[in-house]
């Protein structure tokens, strides 16, 4: 990181040209691996790699405080608020590739080529001159310019952003608030509506066992069949759980499953359960 | 480096994440892909701001940081309270409105 931003002083260096090209070329595959991979946390690392690409081209053009600002604040808190929320809504949710409306992705390829073209031209008819020559706003004296810029030039748009950002974190509060519109039940209430279900014990924990120990294993009801309810729900679409084996004393285990087809997780859970 | 190249480029990651946008169905990645426009724009904005040789365009950046961090916070959010009233995060789901 040093080396580039030193290395943002000499515009005209060769080891500046080259790790351009590498960082374009970088940067954009991982943004079309985003748009092309289907699971969602695949999008965030791919996005975290532009990201990180863009940051060090910040360093390079003589922007050091941007540089780490994008790496504190977009790859660290904006990236890991997307994460967080990939895990809370929807982990499984892999993108459906069905076309709801026809042609749509065709449509929006020719719309993308139209608005290259567009900008393509607006930017070949500009005038974009060279690069300013390397002075010490760029460098050392970038922290110290900006600040003076934020804190005259741009004094009130930054107590808007203050204004913005705390109006931005109420309104999260409220949106992600869930009112409870009925009492928390007690673990009476619990209890009771276990017993009116037919159910009397708990509800068994996922499998520990001699062959597996992972979370992915159902419990083995007294019966010996799995208990479906006993993992998570969230582990069935991504895996499907496998029913355990059952090892009787003087037995050898088999390690492989010898059918392949039992990836279903076994439907007869609660049933089975209340007749035990 | 010339600055034509930098500006190039964020025309490129424009036009990925447009795309991003118009194809993909799962909201969150929606999302992603509109941050992507804007990290295409801030680079063009440090671009033209060395070319130019002044900082207005670094502090324009800094603001186009901050004003995306408060747009994710609420997007997010909004996402989160349309998943649990629905259970989806798809855009093809939320099409109450057209009915």
């Amino acid at each position: 990181m040093t080396g580039v931003l030193a290395a943002g002083t000499n515009t005209d260096s060769v080891a500046v040209e080259t790790v351009f090209w590498i960082l374009a070329v970088v940067a954009v595959a991982a943004a079309l691996a985003m748009i092309l991979v289907r699971r969602a946390v695949h999008c965030a690392i791919m996005l975290a790699v532009v990201m990180l690409c863009l940051a060090t081209m910040y360093a390079m053009q003589g922007a050091p405080f941007l540089a780490f600002v994008q790496i504190i604040v977009y790859t660290g808190a904006v990236l890991m608020l997307f994460l967080f929320v990939i895990m809370l809504i929807g982990i499984t949710a892999a993108d459906s590739i069905v076309e709801t409306i026809k042609g749509q992705r065709l449509a929006a390829g020719l719309a993308a080529i139209g608005l290259l073209v567009l900008l393509a031209l607006g930017i070949g008819h500009a005038a974009i001159g060279p690069a300013a020559p390397p002075s010490p706003k760029y460098g050392s004296g970038n922290l110290t310019g900006i600040a003076t810029l934020i804190f005259t030039t741009y004094v009130f748009p930054f107590e808007v952003t203050g204004a913005l950002l705390i109006t931005a974190a109420l309104g999260a509060m409220v949106l992600a608030h869930r009112e409870r519109i009925a009492p928390r039940p007690t673990q009476r209430d619990l209890a009771a509506r276990r017993l009116a279900s037919g159910q009397v014990v708990g509800d068994p924990p996922p499998g520990i066992y001699a062959l597996h120990d992972s979370a992915d294993r159902p419990a083995l009801l007294p019966d010996g069949s799995p208990a479906a309810s006993s993992v998570s729900s969230v582990l069935n679409p991504r895996t499907g759980t496998e029913p355990p084996q059952v090892v009787r004393p003087g037995e050898k285990p088999q390690l492989e499953a010898a059918d392949g087809g039992e990836r279903e997780p076994a439907p007869s859970a609660g049933s089975g359960r209340a007749e035990s | 480096m010339s600055p034509v190249h930098y500006v190039a480029l964020s025309v490129i990651l424009f036009m990925i994440g447009g795309v991003g946008v118009l194809v993909r169905r799962n909201a969150i990645v929606v999302f992603m892909c509109v941050e992507l426009m804007l990290n295409a724009c801030n680079l063009a904005f440090v671009a033209f701001a060395r070319v130019h040789d002044n900082l207005d365009g670094q502090v324009i950046a800094f603001f186009v940081m901050v004003v995306a961090a408060a747009e994710v916070v609420v997007g997010l959010a909004i996402l989160m309270a349309i998943y649990r009233a629905r259970r989806s995060a798809s855009v093809d789901d939320a099409s109450l409105l057209k009915y």
